[in-house]
């Protein structure tokens, strides 16, 4: 009960846990200390304080000796905060009358003395009762939920969980930046470790997506603004003006075949092949509706051409289309942007420049049979067909330098094992060699499968890195060792095909600013916890899925982008979210409306508001800080910001801290 | 073959001794063969260039003391300038170098010896003194 | 414009023409080069050792010398430019080579590393400008297909010198086109061509420079031009050159030969 300290009856558990505090502190001493500790009406010890014969002791001593708040203490709150607070309000007890003095992690284990131990966690337990009898019963609050989900990236992780999330029952909408959804999976040729067709496990779930009447698909468009929290995220969606109505096009692409300018490099085809500018990405693209790239067009530039407006059967071509601004509200955020690989100009010693150099992504295109050389396997100089391919694994990745991404980029040495299967299937005569350092395998069938390309395909793994490629006449000489056998070694190459490293997409920072949310020092967004909450953010209500978090294979995308779906539906399944009620709040008597805080505040969750006081009888008007809970993360940041003292925290005020300090220095 | 013996003791003050001319931690190196890839000047060597690292953290000084390798290498640094891992093998060869020198009577080139090279008139000053500098102290 | 210049010893004798051609060239653009006083020589290789220091000393009197002028340090030899500059970045980023060298020269006032050593050619591509430079060619080159030859002391390692990119420069290309010239890139242009081991085992530098000249042959170059009196040695000698009849030039003789003072 609020209003005078009346005689508190704080009861205290001290836990043995087992050997892990009892071995470095004297828990029967605590207890003694804490008998003699002022509002303490009762102290006990017991083993487990967690398990449930620990939590019946402490619910029965609440009724037994009418306790009204609690202190256990014991290992971390952010281990058992919870179930001990739970355990209390099924006593009747409000949970926030309940503190944790943590004398395990920051006790036990971390001293070896047990006398100085021991003095210690009696320390920290006066604290604690300190602070609980300064406790006041705190009510969380309930925020609404918009039962719509937002999925950033239409790549297959997003697909996935758009999926997962639309046959739940609610709303998704996907918004893809690009003209098609499909993203990098689309443009792979055969996927590990089945060697499925990429396209074809793909497409049919691109359709669904399509075709689902929970989906909505926002292609060509991206998020421009994102504003509020968990359960009522509003978000601006920039729509880029696609100059075709999309109403009336049925994809004939007679357009697209008949549009003059064909300098574009296509991005799908990794600049392999020249693209009109109406184009649609690939065959299969989802919207089957192609866009007029502005820089490219010749009407847009010069107003001259409009060939395609006049050959459209269906009159579906607008040069006088706008980009469109729409506002959404949705409950949760799923991130599914996806990766791109490194450019490889600091790279200079595997000659990128030359045409028979190319990347794995330019290898799966070229491999691809919808792709710029129809499936055929030949060299993108001469298009004659390579006796000698050579694979170079780990570039740019592993890499401490500045040159390069320190970590593995975990996808090439199954791609890579990939590749030269597929050209010894299709080309049994072609000489295929893999300059690796490590070969990483770990998936299931993952292992099988590369030792098939060493075993049964005879391809050549050569455990070593290639110093540098000399161009020689028509031939690449690769100029590699074999630290296995201690031999240096050249190789006359017809083609090499270069595993560069994955990187983050470059517009993930932009990303994770509108987002408030972080990213590691990769450009990869950060998990809440890498082994617990791979999927979630610190932000509540917005979640990861893909290779936007770290280098993944498809497996684990999907793996990932149902969990994040999982989350998001059980979000979404709420019909109130419970918040936080450890928040900031204003004494509005108190507060000079400065608005310190606001600026300092890292989550935007203060505002301002007017309010008329009353002040001996003058009706003042005047500005105060306003607090959203729901967005307030309960950081206190602006309880120090703020000089009137005017803003503080619920569960840890500024009295209540400073009764700690005081009984620890007691 | 014989089998090698691992002994870390044996030659922990040459192996520190390398660690404070170099400053290069040998451990830092994954074997990745890169230094060896690009190095131009393998031709006469015995022991490939990642093979003197590996040796080196494998405590085997003797066997990089001893190689030709040392001094077959042109500090041309292009194994530095490549090594995903950041490693100075450049700088661990000239330790290793300086170690053999420093030792009485162990210089390659005598200021003697100075004179034959350079009968060749055309040969620059610049090749004496490097390596006048580079095989002896 | 005002330099002081650092020649190094094998300028003054084995190479004149290297510094002959420069300083010609110099005096026609109107490039103020001026022979630092009391230069000494600065040993030919970087001092890789931690615990070196006395092989450091002339490099930082020539450092100092031209910091307390106010001027830039210019260099036309690889090998002293190579020298010089990791000598420079020794004293801005290792305190303990800074203290003691400081310790040991007295100089009226210490050198911390605020002066700054550029080669000739980044002279040219930085402060005069190759541009400039074409306009004020009286002879061009009409269209000869030269190749650069970097060798290993201006490039590497590219942090320290931050002469050009290592894998793939363009700089003397660049130079070479300003006078008119079709610059040819070639693979081997960045490889070693052997340096000093010509002193102890002639046939790897033999190996070493016949790839480099083969390679230049190969992609059709009649003349490669360097900066390194030791590189020209070893090329010019090879067997390779000798056979294709390869000339190997200072990039300074190009550029009197283009201003019209050879």
């Amino acid at each position: 009960m609020q209003g005078g300290i009346k005689l508190r009856k704080i009861g205290v558990f001290v836990c043995w846990c087992g050997s892990n505090i009892a071995a470095t502190v004297d828990v029967e001493q605590v207890v003694q200390e804490a008998n003699k500790m002022s509002g303490v009406a009762y102290a006990a010890d017991y083993q487990y304080m967690c398990s449930e014969i620990g939590q019946n002791m402490m619910k029965d001593a609440i009724l037994k000796h009418n306790l009204d708040r609690v202190v256990i203490a014991a290992c971390s709150p952010r281990m058992h905060e919870g179930t001990f607070r739970r355990a209390a309000e099924e006593s009747g007890i409000n949970p926030y009358l309940v503190e944790i003095a943590n004398i395990r992690e920051q006790c036990s284990w971390v001293h070896k003395d047990k006398k100085a131990g021991t003095e210690k966690a009696i320390a920290l337990t006066r604290a604690a009762v300190a602070k609980v009898t300064l406790n006041t019963e705190l009510i969380p609050g309930e925020i609404d939920v918009v039962k719509k989900a937002l999925i950033i990236g239409g790549g297959i992780a997003g697909i996935q969980a758009a999926l997962d999330i639309a046959d739940a029952g609610y709303k998704v909408d996907i918004v893809e930046k690009t003209p098609s959804i499909g993203g990098r999976m689309a443009q792979l040729d055969k996927t590990f470790p089945t060697l499925d067709c990429s396209a074809c496990i793909l497409t049919p779930k691109m359709v669904d997506a399509a075709r689902h009447p929970n989906i909505t698909l926002h292609t060509y468009s991206e998020v421009e603004k994102i504003s509020g929290y968990v359960g009522n995220f509003n978000v601006s969606i920039k729509k880029k003006a696609r100059y075709v109505d999309m109403d009336k096009c049925t994809g004939c692409r007679i357009c697209t075949e008949k549009c003059p300018s064909k300098k574009a490099k296509s991005e799908f085809e990794e600049g392999l092949k020249n693209r009109g500018a109406v184009y649609i990405p690939f065959a299969q693209a989802v919207p089957n509706v192609p866009v007029i790239d502005t820089d490219e067009c010749i009407k847009l530039k010069t107003g001259k051409c409009g060939l395609c407006e006049k050959l459209c059967p269906s009159g579906a071509i607008d040069f006088n289309q706008k980009d469109e601004m729409i506002t959404e509200e949705y409950g949760a955020i799923v991130v599914a942007s996806g990766y791109d690989i490194i450019d490889l100009d600091k790279f200079g010693e595997y000659q990128y420049d030359h045409p028979d150099v190319i990347t794995s992504l330019e290898f799966e295109r070229i491999t691809n049979a919808a792709g710029p050389t129809n499936g055929k396997f030949v060299r993108p100089s001469d298009g004659e067909k390579p006796k000698k391919v050579v694979f170079v694994q780990c570039v740019g990745s592993r890499d401490k330098t500045e040159r390069g991404k320190s970590y593995c980029s975990k996808i090439c040495c199954m791609y890579t094992a990939k590749h030269s299967m597929l050209i010894k299937e299709k080309y049994p005569d072609i000489e295929a060699y893999v300059f690796y350092i490590d070969v990483r395998t770990p998936g299931k069938n993952f292992d099988e499968f590369q030792r098939r390309a060493v075993e049964k395909y005879g391809v050549q793994y050569i455990k070593g890195m290639v110093g540098k490629i000399f161009p020689e006449g028509k031939k690449l000489m690769v100029h590699g060792v074999d630290t296995m056998s201690g031999e240096t070694l050249v190789i006359d190459a017809d083609m090499v095909v270069l595993a560069a490293a994955t990187k983050a997409k470059s517009d993930a920072v932009d990303l994770k600013r509108k987002l408030n949310i972080s990213t590691d020092i990769n450009n990869f967004f950060t998990e809440a916890h890498p082994k617990l909450r791979p999927v979630e953010t610190a932000s509540a209500g917005i979640y990861l899925a893909g290779a936007c978090q770290g280098p993944k294979d498809i497996p684990e995308t999907v793996a990932q982008s149902s969990a994040a779906a999982a989350k998001v539906i059980g979000l979404l399944n709420k019909s109130k979210l419970v918040n936080n009620p450890c928040v900031s709040a204003v004494d509005e008597s108190l507060c000079s409306g400065c608005l310190a805080c606001t600026e300092m505040c890292p989550y935007d969750a203060i505002s301002f508001k007017n309010i008329e006081i009353d002040d001996h009888g003058q009706k003042i008007k005047k500005v105060v800080a306003d607090v959203n809970e729901a967005l307030c993360h309960g950081c206190g940041g602006c309880t120090v910001t703020c000089r009137p003292g005017a803003i503080d925290l619920k569960g840890f005020t500024n009295k209540q801290i400073l009764a700690e300090v005081d009984a620890i220095c007691r | 073959m014989k089998k090698m013996k691992i002994t870390p003791d044996k030659y922990e003050n040459e192996l520190l001794q390398i660690k404070k001319i170099s400053s290069e931690m040998v451990n830092d190196c994954m074997q990745c063969g890169k230094c060896t890839a690009g190095c131009p000047a393998t031709l006469e060597m015995d022991l490939l260039p990642h093979q003197i690292i590996r040796y080196l953290q494998l405590g085997q000084f003797h066997k990089v003391i001893e190689s030709k390798t040392i001094w077959s290498c042109a500090s041309c640094f292009t194994c530095a300038a490549r090594c995903p891992r950041g490693v100075d093998l450049a700088k661990l060869m000239e330790a290793i170098r300086l170690i053999s020198l420093r030792k009485k009577g162990n210089n390659r080139l005598n200021v003697e010896d100075v004179s034959q090279l350079m009968t060749d008139q055309k040969m620059p000053q610049q090749a004496i003194v490097s390596a006048l500098r580079k095989y002896s102290k | 414009m005002k330099y002081s210049y650092y020649p190094g010893c094998t300028l003054k004798t084995k190479a004149q023409e290297l510094e002959k051609f420069a300083l010609d060239s110099a005096n026609e653009l109107g490039i103020e080069l001026i022979e630092q006083k009391d230069w000494q020589c600065c040993g030919a290789v970087y001092p890789m050792g931690e615990d070196e220091i006395v092989t450091k000393l002339s490099s930082v009197r020539s450092l100092a010398a031209a910091k307390d002028r106010n001027e830039k340090l210019v260099t036309l030899c690889s090998a002293c430019h190579h020298v010089i500059k990791r000598v420079n970045e020794d004293m801005k980023k290792k305190v303990e080579v800074r203290e003691k060298v400081n310790n040991y020269l007295q100089l009226e006032n210490d050198y911390k590393g605020e002066g700054e050593v550029i080669h000739f050619l980044e002279m040219m591509r930085d402060d005069f400008g190759f541009e400039q430079l074409s306009k004020k060619i009286k002879k061009s080159l009409n269209g000869r297909k030269i190749g650069a030859y970097y060798g290993c002391l201006l490039l590497r390692p590219e942090k320290d010198m931050k002469f050009d990119d290592s894998e793939n420069p363009i700089i003397m290309e660049n130079f070479i086109e300003a006078l008119g010239g079709v610059a040819i890139k070639y693979p081997y242009r960045t490889e070693c061509c052997g340096g000093y081991l010509v002193t102890e085992n002639k046939s790897i530098t033999e190996e070493m420079t016949n790839n480099i000249i083969r390679s230049a042959v190969m992609n059709g170059i009649e003349e490669i031009v360097t900066a390194c009196p030791l590189c020209k040695y070893n090329l010019e000698n090879s067997h390779q050159a000798k056979k294709n009849n390869v000339s190997v030039v200072y990039f300074t003789e190009l550029l009197a030969e283009s201003l019209n003072v050879k």
